[in-house]
């Protein structure tokens, strides 16, 4: 098969033409490929640069340490310790399984822990450190610190964690923290980076919720270059977090653990409150429950007794619980009608025992009545037939306004939890909230601090200072923020004479210090801290017309949820008030026999700081209180455990 | 079909060979490997032996193949192109029923020394199997219908093997090349024109039956497309490689990270960083300069091909290294629009770059080829 030259040159020819004609085509697409490399590598450069950046950088949060909080003096109530735990990764282990084997027989571990480590050492990339154990002691850790050799992939790591050093004694106060929820993070419009860590812990409950922001401090982070799995390659940058403030409460930690042990299991709340200043120096609610349990991480178990419990060691009853004030109320009758012109010092009622309204009677706490009383010896004795007099003279809405110049009837601004405003009822609330006409036999009753007048502990206490100085003293609770002092403006004058102030101090004195006092046996058997006190007897229930007349059930026959609350406030010494002090025991009685005491206890602690000493009680009862004083479990001064007396 | 066809005038024998090889030809060749294998030890993290150092082994052998090839004459070649061609096609077959699956597709045979990836011999095969038919056929035939049928029952039927493995990639390549050396033999311009016309027309009812009931793929099918059209849009998804390597080229900027700086390959962030992808690398590392340079290598290389298709006025010569020359561009364009969001993802390597024994094998087989129609051409 042979070619003509011409052919072959015509062919050759042709060749040329569309291999140049391909060639141009080439030609085209590489200046293309070029021009594309232009736009990306020299036009779009930063952004893809940026993107890059994006790429490799990761940035890890520091966590801060969490402010301190100390009571007035610098001991620690919440501070922070260091959390030894154990993390294992799967590239390091290896043979995960034979790694936690030989870990169990050094640490404590349970099967259910092995499973989760081993669920959760599956499910993330090899790198990652899975915790496998938490809180370790210094034992525990030192031990698997020890057997490293034999533990490949696991590290001991040290992180910090809240602690209560003073458990139950704050609970109420401070509050706990716990791991960040969903709830927590609602409502949050540029929730701090921080609240994203795993197991991030947070304010939950009392100060430590309402002072978060000034706890919690700022976050440091670490700039890291991480590969495609996000493994970390190399640290770039580090930038140190601020740690949170520290807080300085009002708050004596060592009173506060006197009244806390003094008040025992009862159900009970008791508040001291510096009346020159405000300074709550205590605010004890009992029984209490340790709020380490919850920072841990409560058990189910251990959170069905707490809330099983009828005596509810959950509620702040301090600042949350409401009750109904009884005869402590009637120094806010009494001034109401002084102040309002309605009596004077000399107006005098007789007391038959009871007062008939219409076809109604009201009875005094004494049956036999109290003969004519005037407003000193009503207060001291307590005559409420004087009071169901004054209170009709000058009416309810009088009362009321008297009450919250007392502080009552208003929620005191305090960085804690489910604080009550309680109720101080006058014809517009009852209209408002029951839609009913306020009725005389209402204002009766609320004269004597019964019926629709509710009162939190920390409220009288309040008043026991507004009444002790007659000034508009305002609680607190943050002495220093950060070292620099919290400025206390002085409390304004509330305006009362001086005279009437005079004769109710005059009254409160003798309920403690005449023997015709309702609380005579809770004197202060030393004349520089004589103490003015009121104490209150309020009913949960009615009392049955069957009853009144049998008049025979005593109140320790009824059901502990029907039986009395016992309310004591007092403030000392009577000439130059230093403490106010309120106690409310619930269900508790007689408040001379039963609140009257746990106040003065509080009130001697205060007053001399220290263990009261008996030589301050009446004689016949200094064997008794001795012996109850030694019993108190109380803590150590450096305050880390509680002193068994009984070991 | 004996060399006596050649009628040869002049042609070197012996050592004088040596003085009529292309060498400027090997030279560059060597050049764009060797920045190649720098890619890769900086890829590597600075290991030599991960990669670069049995790229240059291979690079080596298949060098002394090349000359091998380089040094026998063309017209042996010629005569063994229709054994290339079907001992090839065999293997196709055997790969198709007992082929090893690597990357989800059926592509080599595992001899145990080398793995055989016979689709890339193919690519040069069947390139030599056109030329040798087109400087059998009568220069007057070449646009007859049958004559037509038969070089395109040539290309399609090992194709069709190749697409089943599967490989787009290189299925595309063997058309494209097989199409290229009919064109260059002077098949008439219209088949080009109809077959063209045809494919536009295709696309063009792809796209506008979409969402019809008449649509003509699948709706997963249209959604690759759409990721390759807008990468950005399904980021950690099929996207994710297309956008690391844009990001990886374009953080480039001028003149590059510097030597071992590049982030996105070190990190792990690009994906097939040593093989498909290792342009982005370059371009990270080098910037838009490293990326033109190589890209004025590849040109030069193409120029220096075609140069010598032109001017060597044996047919079989010049068709081949035409072929050779266009699959050689198939690589680096396809590759190139590949990792630059122009193109698809298909599985193919960037010549003499990519880390890979038989891409670079063949190539360097196809350029011992081109070396020996060069040393062996009338003069």
């Amino acid at each position: 098969m042979k070619r003509t030259s011409r052919d072959s040159e015509d062919s050759a020819r042709r060749i040329t033409r569309r291999a140049l004609f391909m060639g141009g085509c080439m030609a085209a697409t590489m200046a293309g490929l070029g021009a594309r490399m232009r736009y990306l590598g020299v036009e779009e450069a930063d952004q893809f640069r940026l993107l890059a950046e994006e790429n490799r950088i990761n940035i890890q949060l520091i966590p801060p340490a969490r402010g301190l909080i100390l009571d007035r003096n610098g001991k620690i109530i919440a501070g922070n310790e260091q959390n030894y735990r154990v993390v294992i990764t799967r590239e390091g282990a290896g043979d995960v399984q034979l790694v936690l084997n030989r870990l169990s027989h050094l640490i404590p571990m349970t099967e259910t822990d092995m499973t989760r480590v081993l669920k959760d050492v599956d499910r993330n990339s090899s790198f990652v450190p899975i915790p496998v154990a938490d809180r370790l002691s210094w034992d525990d850790f030192s031990k698997v610190a020890l057997n490293a050799p034999a533990l490949p992939g696991v590290t001991p790591d040290v992180g910090l964690s809240r602690v209560y050093p003073r458990d139950t004694d704050f609970a109420h106060v401070v509050g706990y923290v716990g791991p960040v929820s969903e709830n927590d993070l609602e409502g949050l419009e540029n929730p701090d980076p921080l609240l994203h860590i795993p197991k991030f812990q947070i304010g939950k409950i009392g100060v430590e919720k309402w002072m978060e922001d000034t706890l919690r401090g700022s976050a440091g982070n670490k700039k890291i270059e991480v590969n495609h799995v996000g493994r970390v390659m190399r640290e770039l940058d580090k930038t140190d977090g601020v740690s949170g403030a520290n807080l300085r409460l009002t708050i004596d930690a060592d009173i506060q653990n006197f009244v806390q042990a003094r008040l025992g299991d009862q159900s009970a709340a008791c508040v001291v409150i510096d009346v020159t200043n405000g300074d709550l120096i205590a605010i004890a609610s009992a029984p209490s429950f340790n709020p380490n349990l919850f920072v841990r991480g409560i058990t189910r178990r251990d959170y069905d007794v707490l809330t099983g419990n009828d005596f509810r060691p959950l509620a702040n009853k301090a600042v949350q619980g409401g009750y109904p004030p009884g005869s402590t109320f009637k120094m806010v009758t009494g001034l109401a009608a002084l102040s309002d012109g309605k009596i004077s010092l000399d107006t005098v009622v007789n007391c038959p025992g009871y007062l008939q309204f219409g076809d109604r009677k009201f009875n005094c706490w004494k049956k036999g009545g109290h003969g004519k009383v005037d407003v000193r010896s009503a207060l001291t004795q307590s005559c409420d037939v004087f009071f169901y007099d004054v209170a009709q003279r000058v009416g309810i809405d009088k009362i009321a306004e008297m009450g919250r110049k007392m502080g009552l009837g208003q929620r005191h601004d305090l960085p804690m939890s489910a604080i009550s405003e309680g109720t101080l009822p006058d014809r517009a609330w009852k209209q408002e909230k029951l839609k009913q006409d306020w009725r005389i036999g209402d204002t009766i009753n609320a004269a004597i601090g019964q019926g629709y007048v509710v009162a939190t502990p920390l409220q009288l206490a309040v008043m026991a200072a507004r009444v002790a100085t007659g000034r508009s003293v305002v609680p607190r609770l943050i002495r220093e923020i950060d070292g620099k002092a919290v400025p206390v403006e002085e409390a304004a004058d509330l305006g009362f004479e001086t005279s009437h102030l005079t004769a109710v101090h005059d009254g409160m004195i003798g309920v403690v210090n005449s023997d015709r006092g309702t609380s005579f046996a809770a004197r202060i058997a030393n004349d520089a801290m004589l103490m003015a006190g009121k104490s209150g007897t309020s009913q949960v229930r009615n009392i049955s017309a069957a009853e009144r007349e049998t008049g025979v059930v005593g109140n320790n026959d009824l059901p502990w949820k029907q039986r009395d609350h016992a309310l004591f406030v007092c403030f000392a010494p009577a000439d130059a008030p230093r403490y106010a002090v309120a106690v409310v025991v619930e269900h508790g009685g007689g408040g001379s026999s039963v609140a009257a005491p746990i106040a003065r206890d509080a009130m001697l602690r205060a007053l001399t700081g220290s263990v009261p000493d008996p030589k301050d009680y009446p004689a016949n009862q200094r064997g008794r209180i001795d012996t109850m004083l030694k019993e108190l479990k109380l803590r150590s001064p450096d305050g880390s455990q509680p002193t068994d007396t009984r070991a | 079909m004996s060399f006596l066809e050649y009628r040869v005038k002049f042609a070197p024998a012996g050592f004088a060979k040596v003085l009529y090889v292309n060498w400027g030809l090997y030279l560059l060749i060597t050049a764009v490997a060797a920045i190649g294998w720098l890619m890769l030890y900086s890829i590597a993290g600075g290991d030599m032996s991960q990669w670069a150092g049995p790229q240059m082994k291979r690079y080596g052998v298949g060098m002394i193949l090349s000359l091998v090839l380089c040094f026998t004459p063309i017209w042996f070649w010629r005569s063994m192109s229709g054994a290339a061609y079907v001992s090839t096609f065999i293997l196709l077959i055997i790969v198709h029923f007992f082929g090893a699956v690597g990357m989800g597709a059926q592509r080599w045979i595992d001899l145990g020394f080398i793995r055989l990836q016979p689709s890339e011999f193919m690519k040069v095969s069947l390139i030599m199997m056109l030329a040798t038919y087109y400087d059998w056929l009568d220069d007057r035939k070449v646009s007859r219908p049958l004559w037509v049928l038969i070089p395109v029952l040539l290309i399609i039927t090992p194709t069709i093997l190749v697409i089943l493995e599967p490989n787009l990639g290189t299925s595309l390549m063997l058309i494209v090349a097989g199409a290229a050396v009919m064109f260059a033999a002077g098949v008439s311009l219209w088949y080009f024109v109809v077959v063209i016309g045809l494919l536009g027309g295709g696309i063009a009812g792809i796209f506008l039956l979409r969402g019809t009931p008449w649509q003509l793929i699948h709706d997963y099918q249209y959604k690759r497309i759409d990721t390759f059209l807008d990468p950005s849009a399904d980021p950690l998804g099929a996207g994710y490689n297309i956008m690391q390597a844009k990001i990886a080229l374009g953080s480039g900027g001028w003149t590059g990270k510097g030597f071992m700086q590049g982030t996105q390959s070190r990190l792990n962030f690009l994906p097939e960083k040593h093989t498909d992808f290792i342009f982005t690398t370059l371009g990270e590392e080098f910037g838009f300069v490293g990326a033109i340079s190589l890209l004025a290598l590849y040109a030069t290389i193409l120029i220096f091909l075609f140069w010598a298709a032109v001017h060597n006025k044996d047919r079989f010569s010049s068709l081949m290294i035409i072929g050779i020359a266009v699959n050689f561009f198939l690589y680096l364009a396809v590759n190139l629009g590949m990792v630059m969001g122009m193109a698809p993802v298909v599985g193919v390597p960037l010549p003499f770059l990519s880390y890979g024994g038989s891409a670079t094998l063949v190539l360097l087989l196809a350029f011992g080829l081109v070396q020996s129609a060069i040393v062996h051409r009338l003069r």
